[in-house]
């Protein structure tokens, strides 16, 4: 059998027709944004990392050691130069506490050198149990983050009109939760994320939305992508995989399915079968 | 006891925890009593952020609430 040579010498690269995500003015290569909590070593978060080809990583502010304080520290481990730090606020029950997490992050940003210093990821959380956002903290803390010049990045529940506000308020992006932080339970709502997608990208299709929290496994984020979300932003799903090196592969491979599926967009769903192959010609 | 050396006594509170007033009283004197004058930390004083550059001149009278972050795993 003779295959021409030109069909298969210059393979279709569809990621090159596709525009790079673009959050708050900076440009990220990858469309997933890891998070670096939960590992069992450094060592295996920035193996994870790397395999999982992001250039964004979340990372938390806490207080530090002041006993033995010398020990290891998440950025012996993490190449600013590399990876874009998107500090979160997590933990955080109150627009306050919020603020007061986001400059302290912003701070230590700057003190790195970082250009992307006003960046936060903003969680104002409602429940202990639930880790839901409480909705008017995260509006609140969004106006204040944005009057003071932060770029935000809201963690928010998946309901459309609570997104349509974060946006007015000028949130950089909108991260709607697909299940609660740490739950594993993929996107529950595909419908709500839709009209999210609709609302935000109404006049404004280069508004990034990413969906934050839930992901459970490489079909959760490939689901996301399929949606239209601009990127995803998971950390559980790797960290406490069995093996979470290879899990970090499958979401690399599962983010770029998705997008490219959405992309290529995907056939009508229909009740019956139509065949593939042609009816004419059959041998009967 | 003076009044000034009463003032000078009293502690400080970094991270939660009561510490003494290091001398010199400066945020500089803080951190590297804690090991931390080199790492990547940002300080917090009375509620309000500390850039790098006014360790050394801030100076404590005793009293201060000081947090010192820095960041760790998270998602």
């Amino acid at each position: 059998m003779n295959v021409e040579p030109s069909a298969v010498a210059e393979p279709l690269l569809p990621q090159e027709a596709d525009t790079p995500l673009v959050v708050g003015g900076v440009t990220l290569t990858s469309r997933l944004i890891v998070g670096t909590g939960k590992y069992s070593t450094y060592a295996e978060m920035a193996r994870c990392l790397a395999a999982s080809g992001t250039d964004c990583v979340t990372v938390a502010v806490r207080r530090e050691r002041l006993v033995n304080a010398a020990g290891e520290n998440i950025l012996d481990h993490l190449d600013p130069q590399r990876y874009t730090l998107l500090p979160n606020t997590a933990g955080c029950f109150s627009a306050d506490d919020a603020v007061r997490v986001a400059k302290l992050g912003r701070e230590l940003l700057r003190d790195l050198g970082s250009t992307a210093a006003d960046w936060v990821k903003l969680e104002v959380l409602g429940d202990t149990r639930t880790l839901l956002p409480d909705p008017v903290g995260t509006l609140e803390a969004t106006e204040r983050l944005v009057a003071d010049g932060f770029r935000v990045l809201v963690y928010t529940s998946d309901d459309p009109v609570i997104a349509r506000r974060l946006k007015d308020l000028g949130a950089a992006s909108v991260m709607p939760a697909g299940s609660p932080i740490g739950s594993g339970q993929g996107i529950l709502n595909a419908n709500a994320i839709r009209i999210c997608l609709e609302y935000l990208k109404d006049g404004d299709p280069e508004y990034p939305v990413i969906v934050d929290a839930g992901v459970g496994t490489a079909s959760d984020v490939a689901e996301a992508m399929e949606l239209g979300v601009d990127g995803v932003l998971l950390n559980t799903a790797i960290a406490q995989a069995r093996d979470p090196l290879r899990m970090a592969v499958a979401m690399r491979d599962a983010c770029s399915a998705g997008r490219n599926a959405f992309l290529a967009g995907r056939i009508p769903r229909r009740r019956y079968a139509t065949a593939s192959s042609p009816d004419e010609g059959r041998v009967n | 006891m003076s009044g000034t050396s009463a003032e000078a006594c009293r502690p400080i509170t970094v991270n939660g925890q009561s510490r003494p007033l290091p001398s010199p009283a400066t945020i500089t004197a803080v951190l590297e009593q804690a090991g931390l004058a080199d790492r990547p930390v940002a300080v917090e004083l009375d509620g309000e952020v500390i850039p790098r550059g006014r360790f050394a001149e801030c100076r404590l009278v005793g009293g201060e609430r000081i947090e010192i972050v820095t960041f760790v795993g998270g998602g």
